[in-house]
């Protein structure tokens, strides 16, 4: 173990997709409640490492990793580990809302419903607390019987953001959470990540040089699969140590 | 003439003939409608819908047919559906994409185009022979859900790949087991495709002759079934019956009796349309 207390780490990663090797010898190791960015060029592997952190990959064909991914200090890929346990820690928002195609009250309170919580006042109160908490509450407490597809999409990502929450996860994996929305819709799940990472250790991966920038304590550049640097964002943007990630973050290639 | 005008000419003569061969099928089809309710819509009375079969024309009716017919379908669904949905849904969601999956759908491809007579002797020797079920409802419906099992199996694989894998991913990241968001997630926003699929699937069932007869149903059966291991016709075996009689007026029964088998796939086909704009306005994505 190391000195510090990790909240996530991953010590000599190695994933592949049948033959073809997507992450290569990774070793990084995030904070508790900070705010990691993945930053790279496309097919650089930073989504693929994001979805090995709750092994959203497993049911694809042909996946497989080598090395070890530790939660709490924990490996998950291990034949003990459950997955779904495991993805009760960990939560995940991904680039296009997805909402399901029910209720906003049945979205929120999915995660709980499936494991076995039946108590109408102990889910009502979650729902609320939930919605709350991306300060959802006010916008859609009088349309909580109303299909989550009427919403528009910033607020169906805050409820995918909501959803998540009810579970109470200690870590948010948010893959491009932003990419598909306006900018104020944007602005707004910014701030979100900015309160919520007083109780949650969120990753998110992004394509936007200035919100890594804007609402990250680390972060990651990764290249080809590999991770090429990892510092604090503001180290990082200011003085980066390799070429490659000057290039990035200055606009000169990905 | 010019280039310009020899090409729009080929142009309207394109159109001309795409009308003349979409309108090909439709007329046959007024055609053969029209000729069937002018011979046989006179002939459908509460009587021919309540009487036994017999050997005088005027007093033969459909009752014993309707009746098998309902049975069958009714039978059919029971067995098929579950069966048939179960199948779709592993082979979409569960099974790995090997080899073996490869040989087992392209199969299931095979046999929806076998032709019908073909499961009706499988039937009659499995069903009938080693089972001892003999002409039953039961061989029957056993033989036609064998029949319109890859039907099902496909649609509902067809249906379950249109939800979003998005959908999946939202499910599997709450924790919820692959079970879990096939039954929450997959089956509902699939419902409506197969459901259409399954319904079309019954009203192909409920034309089938020859398997049936195969099998061993019976075109004079004097009494109505009551248990599934009753012997039994159906209105298609009774048409058939009726229109190889020599006497005129049996193949007025078989045109009445071919509207209400028409009744029954129109209605049929007429719910799966229903089911299938309810639950595609339900579920956008």
């Amino acid at each position: 173990m190391s000195k510090k207390n990790y909240k996530l780490e991953a010590r000599n990663l190695n994933a592949y997709y049948g033959s073809f090797q997507a992450l290569k010898d990774i070793n990084i190791a995030m904070e508790e409640k900070a705010v990691t960015a993945f930053i790279g060029p496309s097919g650089c592997g930073k989504s693929t490492f994001l979805r090995t952190l709750n092994r959203m990959n497993d049911y694809i064909d042909g996946f497989r990793v080598e090395g070890d991914v530790l939660l709490d200090g924990k490996e998950i890929y291990t034949k003990d580990v459950r997955v779904d346990e495991l993805r009760k820690e960990v939560g995940m928002v991904f680039q296009k809302p997805n909402p399901f195609p029910k209720t906003v009250f049945e979205n929120v309170v999915y995660g709980l419903k499936i494991q076995g919580i039946k108590d109408k006042k102990r889910l009502t109160e979650a729902a609320e607390s939930s919605l709350r908490k991306t300060a959802l509450w006010d916008e859609v407490k009088d349309k909580l019987d109303k299909s989550a597809l009427a919403l528009s999409g910033g607020q169906q990502q805050r409820l995918c953001i909501a959803r998540a929450l009810a579970i109470s996860p200690s870590v948010i994996l948010m893959d491009e959470p932003t990419s598909a929305l306006d900018p104020i819709s944007t602005a707004k799940i910014e701030e979100l990540i900015h309160e919520l990472k007083k109780d949650y250790t969120i990753v998110i991966v992004t394509h936007n040089m200035q919100q890594a920038g804007r609402v990250s304590d680390q972060t990651a550049f990764f290249y080809m699969g590999e991770l090429i640097e990892f510092a604090k964002t503001k180290t990082m943007f200011t003085s980066p140590k390799h070429d490659r990630t000057q290039n990035y973050i200055t606009g000169r290639f990905g | 003439m010019t280039n310009a005008d020899k090409n729009r000419l080929k142009d309207k003569a394109f159109q001309v003939f795409g009308v003349f061969c979409t309108f090909i099928g439709l007329v046959v089809l007024a055609i053969f409608l029209i000729d069937i309710i002018i011979e046989g819509a006179s002939r459908i009375d509460w009587d021919f819908l309540t009487s036994l079969p017999s050997r005088r024309a005027s007093r033969a009716g459909i009752y014993t047919a309707w009746v098998g017919t309902l049975w069958v379908l009714v039978l059919t669904s029971i067995i098929a559906f579950p069966l048939g949905i179960a199948a779709g849904v592993y082979l979409e969601e569960y099974s790995k994409k090997t080899k073996m999956a490869n040989f087992l759908e392209i199969n299931i491809a095979n046999l929806a185009g076998v032709p019908s007579i073909i499961y009706g002797l499988l039937g009659m020797e499995m069903f009938g022979r080693i089972m001892g079920l003999g002409g039953s409802l039961l061989a029957g419906a056993l033989t036609l859900s064998l029949l319109i099992l890859p039907i099902i199996i496909v649609t509902t694989r067809e249906a379950i790949k249109a939800v979003p894998r998005s959908i999946r991913d939202a499910s599997y990241a709450l924790g919820a087991s692959k079970w879990q968001t096939t039954w929450n997630q997959v089956l509902p926003a699939s419902f409506g495709g197969i459901m259409t699929g399954i319904i079309l699937s019954l009203s192909r069932a409920v034309g089938e002759a020859a398997p049936l007869i195969v099998i061993g149903a019976l075109a004079y059966v004097p009494f109505v079934p009551t248990s599934p291991t009753d012997e039994f016709t159906v209105l298609p075996i009774q048409i058939f019956n009726w229109t190889s009689r020599p006497q005129a007026d049996f193949l007025v029964n078989a045109a009445a009796a071919i509207i209400i088998l028409l009744l029954i796939t129109f209605i049929l086909n007429g719910i799966a349309v229903y089911l299938r704009n309810k639950w595609q306005k339900r579920v956008k994505w």
